[in-house]
């Protein structure tokens, strides 16, 4: 089988959530990996990606409507090499949900979301109702279409690889969509997604201020993440890229400290594969600790600053 | 401009979902169904474009059994003007589903199509996409922000590095997040009027879309289940095991 991967990258480098993704498709067969993208920066990636152990061969698309992955654009580029593969692979990332879908309908192939594991070239595993069920799933397509969800799959290496790079077009700007601009959160943190380590926090924390001053001086005494629930986001506690669950981010660092969090089923879904998972919360009775390696109960606002602290 | 709805019905999300005994999926009988919440905001959008002078016409799709004429007259009693099923008993999937709304897009002609991002049952998040690859138009997915700007509609995306803003032409193709809009809830006299609101009937054969599944489910099982902790007495005994899991310098 030959397998296309659609890397994704930022400032040159590959993301991580496509290091599991180059991982997955290496079950199904050789993987090519293409970057689309802009000028030194598309290049840079190309490079980098073509050093990940288990690429084969890296495809690189230079051109302006490829700059902001815009779904227009990169769905026919992509849809347009697929004559050559019998399988894409893209992350389960926003950009991975919003370009794949595009791609699938294009090649009349009906798309595998959130794969957690591959058994055999047509047979998937995925999550369903909040991952409150595992299907297992065969596709009859002849392409395959899936997403992966990354913390499902060990990273390739970054390195050791020595694949060639070959250029390659595709149609330009579709002029159909055009990118305004973007509000990125900046942060010296680890990435949310990626992290080894992350504190979230809930309703609980009560304002913007209380979730700033308890959760951001623990986070950053244990080099770790932050993360929030659903109900700390709509209350306008922190950002929305802060939303681990269902529909927010899946997470699955070594240690999850969960702060002020009930456990609602939808935040369960997008953190409970997390290696120890620490729930601090005043109510004893919270669905949280049900599957919380370590508890504490009792009042936040004397025991973060407490083990902030003593940390 | 007229704005079309998908609207699925999907088991409610405040139910813990349970796995048949025998693997063959999830057990719905006897489960409270209500509208996908991602497509009650997308309604709901519709509602507050035509409110604002924007959109003249909101008409509300379903694909889905006879049952579904519930959740479309539950979007009828929240303002949209008329509904369709598309009534079919078995499960269809997201790529059959987009081709299905591509026929009634064809016929219809919406400037918006508002879709959910992701029904809470399957989470394939796929529908929007895929309609908008079938009709060729844009799309404006995870939205938390709609503005129609003359002949151009402004989506604000949530994505995962935080926010990110795109201007596509309509007609176009917008699958709403969470924090587009707090969904109202239907008024009684609303609720009484929703019954007088035509609703058309139709089958995926009227539009000539085979849907046939391309995935057969071979199995459904519970995740693993994690067993719950210890609840430890103090501070100073979670410093203790933090050091022990090594994350403590």
């Amino acid at each position: 089988m030959s397998v296309l991967v659609l890397v994704e990258h930022e400032a040159g480098v590959p993301k991580d959530a496509s290091l599991a993704t180059v991982a997955a498709a290496q079950k199904l067969g050789e993987v090519h990996a293409l970057v689309a993208g802009q000028g030194a920066e598309a290049k840079q990636a190309a490079d980098a990606t073509a050093r990940i152990a288990g690429v084969a061969k890296v495809l690189l698309a230079d051109d302006a409507a490829y700059a902001n992955m815009l779904a227009e654009n990169v769905a026919p580029l992509v849809a347009g090499l697929m004559g050559d593969y019998d399988a894409l692979l893209c992350n389960a990332t926003s950009n991975g949900k919003n370009i794949a879908p595009r791609v699938a309908a294009m090649l009349d192939v009906m798309q595998v979301s959130d794969v957690l594991s591959i058994d055999g070239t047509d047979t998937f595993t995925r999550p369903i109702y909040a991952g409150n069920a595992i299907a297992t799933v065969k596709s009859s397509d002849a392409k395959k279409v899936l997403t992966v969800r990354a913390t499902a799959f060990a990273k390739a290496q970054a390195s050791g690889g020595s694949a060639s790079v070959e250029t390659v077009s595709g149609p330009t700007d579709a002029g159909l969509s055009t990118f305004v601009g973007a509000e990125t959160s900046k942060s010296e943190r680890p990435e949310l997604t990626s992290a080894k380590v992350v504190v979230s926090g809930g309703r609980a924390l009560g304002s913007s201020e209380e979730f700033h001053r308890l959760i951001d001086p623990l986070a950053d005494k244990l080099g770790a993440a932050v993360g929030a629930s659903r109900a700390a986001v709509d209350a306008g506690y922190a950002p929305n890229d802060y939303q681990v669950g269902q529909t927010g981010k899946i997470v699955a660092p070594s240690v999850y400290i969960a702060i002020g969090i009930s456990g609602a089923i939808q935040h369960l879904a997008g953190m409970k594969d997390s290696g120890t998972i620490v729930a601090i919360n005043k109510d004893e009775d919270a669905p949280i600790f049900q599957i919380a390696d370590l508890g504490l109960v009792g009042d936040l606002f004397q025991i973060v600053p407490e083990l902030t602290q003593k940390l | 401009m007229k704005v079309l709805v998908p609207v699925k019905r999907v088991i409610d999300y405040n139910v813990k979902p349970r796995v048949k005994m025998d693997g063959t999926g999830v057990d719905l009988t006897n489960v409270k169904m209500s509208m996908n919440p991602f497509d009650e905001i997308a309604v709901e959008e519709a509602i507050r474009l035509k409110e604002k002078g924007a959109a003249s016409e909101i008409v509300v799709v379903s694909v889905g059994p006879q049952k579904a004429q519930d959740t479309l007259r539950t979007a009828l009693a929240m303002g949209a003007d008329r509904a369709i099923l598309i009534q079919s008993d078995q499960e269809v999937e997201p790529l059959a589903v987009a081709k299905l709304l591509k026929a009634v897009t064809d016929e219809e002609q919406p400037g918006i199509v508002l879709l959910g991002k992701q029904a809470i049952d399957d989470d394939s998040n796929q529908t929007g996409q895929m309609l908008a690859a079938l009709t060729g138009r844009p799309q404006g997915t995870f939205a938390s922000k709609v503005e129609i700007q003359g002949d151009a509609v402004e989506v604000t995306r949530e994505v995962d590095g935080g926010l990110e803003t795109v201007s596509l032409k309509l007609p176009a193709i917008v699958t709403t997040d969470l924090r587009l809009n707090e969904p109202r809830y239907a008024s009684l006299p609303n609720i009484m009027k929703a019954k007088t609101k035509p609703m058309a009937t139709k089958t995926p054969a009227d539009y000539g879309v085979d849907i046939t599944p391309r995935l057969t489910t071979i199995k459904v099982e519970e995740p693993a289940k994690r067993q719950a902790g210890v609840k430890l007495g103090s501070v100073d005994e979670l410093v203790g095991k933090l050091k022990d899991l090594g994350v403590v310098a």
